[in-house]
């Protein structure tokens, strides 16, 4: 028993309806199959913090997390991601988790022109979630997948840092 | 650039994804991690028809001993090669060559079977599967295979999988007691494709060296074992000079191509560099 069609050949590009849980709110849109989840996003559901920056996954300014974990929402159509649960820069702001990493972010001057910067986060927030006490190596590590053209990365890998000293000064998740 | 309009279907079994492929002919393509298929499809180096996402495939996953194997589902994640009991025990050199794959977000979502079929020359895993012996598990119209990995890379981005065919596992043969490895790249920043990179196991009765398989990626169209190099080092212990006559071996096994960022003078260089790094290392524990 096989679920396809084969009329799907004959309907490329026809839109699909697809649903996810985006920011803890479910939703449904109408997609392309070519539509990738960045442009998904930021078109139909106008959450624009998420950037489409090279849109070949060596960027970062689309990083979101996808179950949980940052992917690149440049590099996935949004029909994969049907059923999906998906948090952008704007529900983790939200929901305050990376508060502290805005702020320190802030307070250091960690952007210029702040096109990275949702992308920094989503993967600051991801390593901090993984490693309590990451190394300055650490960070420049995991941040190698994102381009940061204007600053040079020393005050945002400064904030990731302070932050991580602050948590786990406090004891763990602020 | 954006892909040209396909199709989507998402398959939930191995059946029902080999049989839309089959009843879509040449216009069909598997889709799992989508990290390299994605990019090729946004600059519409390929343009298919019908997209067949396998990513909800159960019968993919799953990591677990057979035999004398580790069989390792063609969908396990690269970020799982770093996090999986299993792999870091039983195939450790996939272990280590894991963080060495691209960006963490790209290994949240990559598959090993992915990069495998993929089969890129300055890709990480493809080349391991050689230094390992492994064997690569296909499924296709026909029923299933399993091919050596030494038969597994034709060419550029060519394999022995025929259309319409999956890579269903990876099996490697467990890590032994008396066996030792080492993996190492040079890039010019972590997470690029490699200069040049190396992985190698090694079977060693104390120090001396019984059998020793050396694979090398981002050195020609496919990862290349080093067979020459390989057979200088078998049946004694490493030495300054015997490793000094595996990295002169290295020029004979070795033919860079001509590029304008990295002359073949460079990259061969740069791979005897590392192979006589990483022989001192093995020769000193692995």
């Amino acid at each position: 028993m096989s679920g396809f069609d084969r009329s799907l050949l004959d309907d490329a590009d026809e839109t699909v309806r697809v649903r996810f849980t985006v920011n803890g709110r479910k939703v449904a849109c109408e997609v392309a199959p070519r539509e990738t989840l960045v442009d998904c996003l930021r078109n139909a559901l106008e959450l624009t913090g998420t950037h489409a920056g090279c849109e070949m996954g060596a960027c970062g300014a689309c990083l979101v997390q996808l179950d949980g974990q940052a992917v690149h929402a440049c590099l996935m159509f949004a029909v994969q991601a049907d059923g999906a649960r998906i948090d952008t820069i704007e529900g983790l702001t939200e929901s305050g988790v990376i508060a502290d990493l805005q702020a320190e972010f802030h307070r250091r001057n960690a952007l210029q022109c702040g096109f990275c910067t949702p992308g920094m986060l989503v993967n600051a927030h991801e390593l901090l979630s993984q490693v309590t006490r990451p190394s300055r190596k650490d960070i420049r590590d995991a941040l190698s997948g994102n381009y940061c053209r204007c600053t040079g990365y020393e005050a945002i890998v400064d904030a990731i840092d302070a932050v991580a000293k602050a948590r786990s000064e406090s004891g763990g998740v602020t | 650039m954006k892909a040209r309009a396909f199709s989507y279907f998402r398959a939930a079994t191995i059946d029902q994804a080999l049989d839309a492929h089959a009843r879509a002919g040449d216009g069909a393509c598997f889709i799992a991690g989508g990290q390299s298929l994605v990019p090729a499809l946004s600059l519409r180096l390929q343009a298919p028809r019908l997209l067949i996402d396998i990513t909800h495939i159960s019968e993919l996953r799953g990591v677990r001993r057979e035999g004398g194997y580790l069989r390792i589902g063609a969908l396990t994640r690269h970020c799982e090669m770093l996090s999986e009991p299993l792999i870091a025990e039983f195939a450790p050199l996939l272990h280590a060559a894991a963080p060495f794959v691209a960006h963490p977000a790209i290994r949240n979502r990559g598959t090993f079977g992915g990069s495998v079929a993929q089969a890129d020359p300055a890709s990480e895993f493809p080349a391991m599967t050689l230094a390992l012996d492994a064997e690569i598990e296909i499924v296709g119209p026909s029923g299933s295979r399993r091919v050596k990995a030494d038969d597994f890379f034709v060419d550029l981005f060519e394999t022995a999988l025929q259309p319409g065919e999956l890579i269903t596992a990876v099996f490697v043969p467990l890590f032994k007691a008396d066996q030792r490895f080492a993996f190492d790249e040079l890039a010019r920043r972590r997470g690029d494709y490699a200069l040049v990179g190396c992985g190698m196991l090694a079977t060693c009765t104390g120090e001396r060296i019984d059998d020793i398989r050396i694979s090398f990626f981002s050195v020609g169209n496919t990862p290349t074992r080093v067979k020459g190099t390989e057979a200088t080092l078998i049946g004694s212990s490493l030495g300054t000079e015997r490793i000094a006559a595996a990295q002169a071996a290295l020029e004979g096994d070795l033919t860079p191509p001509d590029s304008d960022e990295v002359p073949p003078a460079m990259r061969l260089h740069l791979a005897r560099v590392l192979l006589g790094r990483m022989l001192g290392r093995l020769g000193a524990g692995g």
